[in-house]
């Protein structure tokens, strides 16, 4: 509910900046969903676009379950892409040993990524959002120097060279299928993931003692759960997830690396974990939600003169909305409280008649 | 090596101070009980206004003077701007991170936005400030040719505010109190201070800092306003623990930070370092920073009640 209150106040935002820009926001908004979901190949692509968001999303509401804040996903995107992209561009072998390959190369550059924060929160009782963002810019000139140095492409300098079919998570036959879209098996990847997640928190003694963690650190140690060794563990798991979502980026929506530029899906996963709440199950829809907003935005600057910030915006002022739920709550209640008083006096009229 | 360091020192303090000028910002925050992860969006605010101001305002009024105005409502932006971080930690009892984050996230998209609708570009160009030399002082040996040659005059300006800022929180019954809320909310409560007030004065000044920074930055080294200020507020919040949100410990940080990134950026320039490989160098300023909170974060000295719930009374 306060998700939902959280959307319509980033949209009434997102209405008050188009009028600035002197726009019908009903057409601007109609554009960019139209943008979004028009068509086979616009929604598959929209769909294509969620798959990376549904893993950061996950990963970061993974790490906030043990109450840890995980704004590396990023660098782990990059270093579990540039694992990946690099045995994908030198290793030549059939296309099901590949994907295996692939996969547990992006789980494991992740998981490294991941795992260093967790340790020295831990250990050494780093905050783990300074040094997830020097981690950040460390993947970042592994992956730029890494790649200039061996994968570069022939024509263009920012670019690796394209991943070769048999690695990569493109498949001819979803392509041909949804109308030429980047549609590929990440989203299988990431319904898995999903799945586990769900199955890691509800059904085993790990995800308890995760929850048990995030919820009282303190009460958890007192009963006997390792508080430093689930710190690590939560942050291994979580960056093992945003390594999948690079591999779903990097070698599924595109199809090779390029170099200085840190995902933005990394931090949107920030934004997917907070509106959903940390429900894994949300996150699929709120990743979804965020990509419509994020491919429907370029139709939109095409049909109308709207800068296509317009849905990094919203986005923005709907994590901030449910940061302050509390605002949306009280002003619920009061809305409640009215409307019951309202109905007590409106009974107490009948009553009396 | 000598003359390497000679003529790095101006291009490390040039990227120092506007890191500075942030993380003494945060310091206000933090040392007040509200982390203020938003620094970084704080300061692309600022660097924006600061960016804008110079190209409306320079044409009329030369670059220099237009500068100085953008630098003062880079300050306001910043303060109105973290009135939203305010409302929500205080106000509200939000989670400070995630406030602090959709500070980041909403400052970055809204001023490209803005940029793009008003001005027609998302990468405003300005010209820097020129840099001058302090008049005698450039001849005294060592610090004049290390710290007062090719200096920016902004420069004075965030030493200037440095000082204060160390003299009103360790000096004044303002920063006794700003303290008293970082550590020890309900004694300070008790002892009838207004801890919401305190804190907002806090988070405030925090805004008009960081947006000095983000100004300072564009008009200065950047050169430009794109939206984005690569992640300096981030290093500001590391410099804030490197140097234990103490004033004098944080200028060290801070400096010892603007001559590592300097280093790696013009090394490949340097015969003495061609042997090292340039990832090394490149990722060395981070690296440092991990290791210097390694060292740090273990008998930190944060202030006790950062980030922590607490019941303001209902005024």
């Amino acid at each position: 509910m306060v998700s939902i209150c959280a959307i319509l106040l980033g949209f009434v935002a997102g209405a008050v900046l188009m009028m600035t820009s002197s726009s019908n926001p009903l057409s601007g908004f109609m554009y960019l969903f139209q943008g979004g979901l028009k068509g086979v190949s616009r929604f598959c692509n929209t769909l294509a676009y969620a798959v990376p968001l549904m893993l950061t999303g996950l990963s970061v509401s993974f790490a906030f379950q043990t109450g840890l804040f995980n704004i590396g996903a990023p660098g782990q995107m990059l270093i579990g892409g540039i694992f990946a992209t690099s045995l994908a561009l030198t290793l030549d072998m059939p296309r099901v040993v590949m994907l295996a390959i692939v996969i547990s190369a992006a789980i494991a550059g992740g998981t490294l990524w991941g795992a260093i924060p967790g340790l020295l929160k831990a250990k050494f009782n780093v905050n783990e959002v300074v040094s997830g963002i020097m981690l950040n810019w460390i993947a970042y000139w592994i992956v730029y120097i890494t790649i200039s140095d061996n994968f570069k492409s022939a024509t263009i300098d920012t670019e690796s060279q394209a991943i070769p079919g048999a690695a990569s998570l493109r498949e001819p036959f979803l392509t041909r299928l949804t109308g030429g879209s980047n549609l590929n098996l990440g989203i299988l990847i990431a319904l898995i993931a999903t799945a586990l997640v769900v199955f890691i928190l509800a059904k085993t003694v790990m995800g308890y003692e995760m929850k048990a963690v995030g919820f009282n650190s303190s009460a958890a140690e007192y009963g006997g759960i390792n508080v430093a060794k689930n710190a690590i563990l939560a942050m291994a798991i979580s960056g093992a997830l945003s390594g999948l979502a690079g591999l779903t980026f990097y070698m599924g929506y595109s199809n090779n690396m390029r170099i200085g530029i840190m995902p933005s899906q990394g931090f949107d996963g920030i934004a997917v974990a907070l509106l959903a709440n940390s429900n894994p199950i949300g996150v699929l829809l709120s990743a979804f939600f965020f990509a419509i907003l994020q491919t429907g935005k370029g139709f939109m600057n095409a049909m109308m003169p709207i800068p296509p910030e317009i849905a990094d915006t919203i986005i923005a002022v709907i994590i901030y909305f449910a940061a302050a739920s509390k605002l949306i709550e009280i002003n619920m209640d009061r809305i409640k409280g009215f409307v019951l008083r309202r109905m007590g006096k409106a009974k107490a009229k009948k009553g009396g008649q | 090596m000598w003359q390497t360091i000679e003529q790095m020192a101006p291009y490390a303090v040039g990227y120092t101070i506007p890191i500075l000028a942030a993380a003494l910002g945060g310091l206000f925050s933090e040392r007040s009980g509200i982390i203020n992860i938003g620094l970084e969006g704080l300061m692309v605010v600022g660097s924006f206004v600061g960016g804008i101001s110079v190209y409306y305002f320079g044409p009329s009024m030369g670059n220099l003077r237009a500068a100085w105005l953008g630098i003062l409502l880079a300050m306001a932006a910043g303060i109105l701007f973290s009135v939203l971080h305010a409302f929500a930690s205080i106000n509200l009892g939000a989670n400070q991170t995630i406030s602090g984050t959709a500070i980041n996230l909403l400052a970055g998209a809204l001023v490209l936005y803005i940029s793009r609708r008003f001005v027609g570009t998302g990468n405003i160009v300005v010209n820097s400030m020129t840099r001058v030399d302090i008049p005698l002082g450039k001849d005294i040996p060592i610090i004049g040719s290390l710290f007062l040659t090719d200096t920016y005059p902004t420069t004075w300006f965030v030493l200037a505010i440095l000082l204060i800022g160390w003299y009103v929180i360790e000096k004044t019954p303002f920063g006794l109190r700003l303290r008293a809320c970082g550590e020890y909310p309900e004694a300070a409560d008790a002892a009838g201070i207004n801890v919401a007030r305190i804190r907002y004065a806090g988070v405030l000044i925090s805004g008009a800092l960081a947006g000095l920074g983000g100004a300072i930055y564009t008009v200065t080294t950047a050169g430009q306003s794109n939206g984005s200020v690569d992640g300096l507020g981030f290093l500001a919040l590391a410099g804030l623990i490197f140097g234990q949100w103490r004033t004098f410990r944080v200028l060290a940080a801070m400096l010892f930070f603007g001559f590592a990134v300097t280093l790696a950026q013009i090394s490949m320039l340097l015969p003495s370092f061609a042997s090292i490989p340039p990832l090394a160098l490149k990722v060395f300023p981070y690296v440092v920073t991990l290791l210097a909170l390694v060292v740090f974060s273990k008998s930190s000295q944060a202030p006790r009640a950062e980030g922590r719930e607490f019941a303001y009374k209902k005024n």
